[in-house]
């Protein structure tokens, strides 16, 4: 493998006018960089999926079943009958092109079969061919194409470089979602035993041991029990952390990544400092050790499947309501889907704070709140004391995470917090934020390094936004809460924009909160020390 | 390629009826043979393709929101672009439906040097497509005045908001040069943006030249042609009271426009025309954001294979054993 790494100035070349050629033509390049591994065969059939074999997405053959045609009509076919979303988003696009240049994939490719228009008529074309009357009679020029083994190849191309972000939705005058086709055609692939290996993996350990990582319930309790000493190192507090506790009155669901990764860890350090000091009655699983849910990635069934575990738990320790960590895709499935997969969750109670009385009407079906829902309601209610110049090392901007945006409107809550923990905080350009704002670029299963130039394309519009307040404001920090983000952004600032680190909203908290007891020269999460006033002064 | 084959089909449609409405005894078949068809596959086909969608389950609740959720209550909630109830839902569709709210965000993005990635607001497409929808519902509704014997008050009133700029005899309907240029922005745009080019097929040139095609024999016959309004609106009237009869003097660009809509109306269930009723039934638009307060029921929801506490505990109770961690069984 002697090609060159991939550096800004040749992925900067980049060309939004497509070639006269027409896209019809199903014939698709793997590129090193822009593709994903195929899924093993031992998570398949861990997990029961059809067609387990070992085949490598850069094989000529991927030995596909002998009738995987007709597995692909079948499974096209009972879709259509079951979600109204994808026959309607079939029939109803007019290709007015307001959708072309909203996706990062293609602004930051240039491949015209990234603008969401084109992803979806890579399945449309099929459907109009075979479903439609205008198809069956014209063909080619009703806009049909026949299904082959290339369009299989292409569509698993394709599909696998969609984040599910939902962007191109907000502006479509149908509302048709992107992310709504491409979990469809992955379902399809899925039969066919097409997977990526970094999302059926994980999905097989998260089935197995709670979290995506695999990580045994042991090894949970040790990075626990790790994480409490390091928050004792810095605080001079030793907190309680319990795990797998009967009669608490919370469960807290975490990402896996919280207790394993950076920079995600120092957020998790910030939530057992928040709980320790309001004295919440709280406990962690190792059974339900994993919020993110790579089962959105594959099927609604496999999102089924491993979500179950939450309620599960929480029915058996006994809790009162669950409160749930910073994450995207989480918040995603626990938003939108837990409750219709799962529930109903009669036997929990209405989510109370214990600490301001406020009750979280809003969820009292779904019986689970969000951490930063939750951090406001206690600042709101003077229940912290916080020091926002604990935080001046940091000129703050924040990254809208693309599902608690798109998918929960989960907006004004992080700010809020943000407002009240540090004194330099810089919003990015209003067309990157919010409900407009710019995926991560390895969102939804594809945050691999074999992708790792397509990640750096598809990161460019956010990069490129944080690249602006960085230069214009001096922002050294993007604030996120989704773990996605914290395990891909961080590379994919130092290739766009390096000096620019990246870090939960509850990092920010835990060293915003003053703590009773705690040691005269307490340190920040990161174990760095405060910046004084003296070297304030400095700037 | 596909804007020619469109255009050839627009011309031949224009064609048929210019020759065919002058060979006697063809009359009939323009004139009430194929309205009466075209009217019946549209009411029928655009009944058909909405109750097969209604009819369709929706097993998720996937509001797209594009404001700020209903929480906490000292936090403002956008209802219109994150409506948690049914008022909400009402007022974003009929913004979505009558003014096009999400085409109204349309930006234009943009690579400089460096690269810098620049966003810039882009209000034509939504301005045309408005101008288009808009003009052509009044255009509609201003020809119930041939429709119908007994002219509805308001029809004339419309006329003269309509010409109220008094331009030209006959004066000019704003609403007639609205369309036109509508379409002709809409036309121009797959034209001229290389994206759009790349993505236009031929169901997509072909509705846009189909209806130019209905504008300008309507055009023609009100500015230009001059047809006999009298035996224009006894043949419509006939048509309407189901008995129809074929006055003289009837032009062929009559039965050439006639023949465009009978065209249109026909094509309109087949195609991405159906978006005229699909955008009522758009899941990320017509259902509100309060996931969390109502359970959304799945009527398909799967039995799947499920991994157990108990299951996961028999495989791990060894090693939780020897890290102290609380058990069910001993």
């Amino acid at each position: 493998m002697s090609e060159k790494k991939p550096t800004p100035e040749s992925v900067a070349q980049i060309e939004f006018t497509p070639s006269k050629q027409g896209w019809e033509d199903p014939k698709t390049e793997f590129k090193k960089g822009t593709f994903n591994w195929a899924a093993i065969q031992k998570s398949q059939e861990y997990l029961d999926l059809p067609n387990p074999r070992k085949w490598q997405t850069t094989d000529e053959d991927w030995k596909l079943p002998d009738n995987w045609k007709q597995i692909i009509f079948d499974g096209l076919r009972d879709r259509l009958d079951r979600f109204r979303s994808l026959k309607l988003f079939m029939d109803v696009c007019v290709r007015c092109g307001a959708c072309a240049d909203k996706c990062h994939f293609f602004i930051g490719s240039g491949d015209p079969k990234n603008m969401p228009v084109l992803r979806a008529e890579l399945l449309r074309s099929i459907y109009r061919k075979e479903y439609t009357l205008a198809g069956k009679i014209m063909g080619k020029m009703a806009g049909g194409r026949e299904l082959t083994v290339d369009v299989i190849k292409e569509w698993f191309y394709y599909f696998y470089q969609c984040t599910e972000c939902r962007r191109c939705s907000v502006f479509c005058p149908y509302g048709i979602d992107t992310a709504e086709i491409t979990m469809i055609v992955r379902e399809l692939l899925q039969l066919l035993g097409l997977g990526i290996d970094w999302i059926t993996t994980p999905a097989a350990n998260c089935f197995r041991t709670g979290n995506h990582l695999g990580i045994q319930p042991h090894g949970f309790q040790d990075s626990v029990d790790f994480a409490v000493d390091d928050l004792q190192d810095i605080t001079g507090i030793k907190v309680d952390a319990p795990v797998n506790k009967k009669g608490a009155e919370v469960l807290f669901v975490v990402p896996s990544a919280d207790y394993f990764g950076d920079p995600h860890y120092f957020g998790f350090l910030g939530y057992l400092a928040l709980f320790h000091e309001i004295g919440l009655d709280y406990t962690l699983s190792a059974f339900a050790s994993e919020g993110g849910n790579f089962g959105l990635f594959h099927s609604n069934e496999m999102m089924k499947r491993l979500n179950s575990k939450i309620y599960m738990e929480a029915k058996r320790l006994g809790v009162k309501w669950i409160l749930g960590a910073e994450c995207g895709h989480m918040w995603r499935v626990l938003h939108q889907y837990m409750d219709t997969m799962n529930g109903p969750a009669d036997f929990l109670e209405v989510p109370k704070s214990p600490i301001t009385g406020t009750v979280f009407d809003y969820a009292k079906s779904t019986k689970m709140v969000h951490i930063c829902e939750f951090t406001a309601d206690l600042i709101k209610n003077n229940k912290l004391k916080l020091d926002k110049s604990r935080n001046n090392q940091w000129n703050v901007t924040f990254h809208d995470s693309c599902n608690p945006a798109r998918a929960m409107g989960l907006l004004d809550e992080p700010r809020y917090v943000i407002d009240n923990v540090v004194n330099k905080f810089h919003e990015m350009p209003e067309n990157t934020i919010r409900e407009q704002t710019f995926c991560c670029g390895s969102g939804s299963g594809i945050g691999t390094d074999e992708n790792f130039e397509m990640r750096m394309r598809g990161g460019l519009p956010r990069a490129n936004a944080v690249k602006h307040v960085h230069e214009k404001h001096g922002v050294n920090v993007l604030s996120c809460i989704c773990a996605i983000d914290k395990a891909t952004l961080p590379p994919l600032l130092e290739f766009w924009v390096p000096g620019v680190e990246v870090c939960g909203i509850h990092e920010l908290v835990g060293n915003a909160l003053v703590m009773k007891g705690e040691k005269e020269d307490r340190t920040d999460m990161r174990n760095e020390p405060f910046i004084t006033e003296e070297s304030k002064k400095d700037e | 390629m596909k804007l020619f084959i469109s255009l050839i089909l627009v011309l031949i449609l224009i064609g048929i009826p210019l020759i065919g409405s002058n060979v006697s005894g063809l009359v009939y078949l323009f004139g009430v043979i194929i309205p009466y068809i075209a009217i019946l596959t549209f009411v029928i086909g655009m009944s058909v393709r909405v109750l097969k969608w209604a009819k369709i389950p929706v097993p998720f609740k996937i509001t797209t929101t594009c404001g700020q959720q209903k929480s906490l209550p000292w936090i403002n909630n956008n209802n219109l672009e994150s409506p948690h109830n049914t008022a909400g839902v009402f007022w974003r569709m009929a913004l979505e439906v009558l003014f096009f709210r999400s085409l109204f965000r349309n930006t234009r993005t943009g690579l400089k040097e460096g690269p810098k990635i620049v966003y810039g607001p882009d209000k034509i497409l939504w301005a045309a497509s408005l101008a288009f929808h808009w003009s052509f519902l009044v255009i509609f509704i201003r020809h119930f005045k041939i429709f119908l014997q007994e002219v509805p008050q308001f029809i004339p009133l419309l006329e003269s908001l309509d010409g109220f700029m008094q331009i030209g005899l006959p004066i000019l309907f704003m609403t007639d040069a609205a369309l036109l240029l509508g379409l002709t922005v809409l036309f121009l745009r797959r034209i001229v943006d290389p994206k759009l080019r790349y993505i236009s097929l031929v169901a997509d040139y072909f509705p846009l030249l189909l209806i130019i095609g209905i504008a300008l024999t309507g055009v023609w016959m009100r500015y230009f042609g001059k047809v006999d309004i009298i035996s224009v609106k006894q043949f419509t009237l006939g048509l309407f009271s189901f008995q129809p009869i074929i006055p003289d003097g009837i032009s062929a660009i009559f039965f050439a426009h006639l023949f465009l809509v009978s065209a249109l109306l026909i094509y309109f269930p087949l195609s991405k025309l159906v978006h005229f009723g699909g955008i009522f039934l758009s899941p990320t638009r017509n259902m509100s954001n309060n996931n969390r307060e109502v359970r959304h029921i799945n009527p398909w929801n799967p039995k799947v294979k499920l991994h157990t506490y108990e299951e996961w505990e028999d495989e791990f109770r060894d090693v939780m054993k020897a890290a102290d961690m609380p058990l069910e069984k001993e």
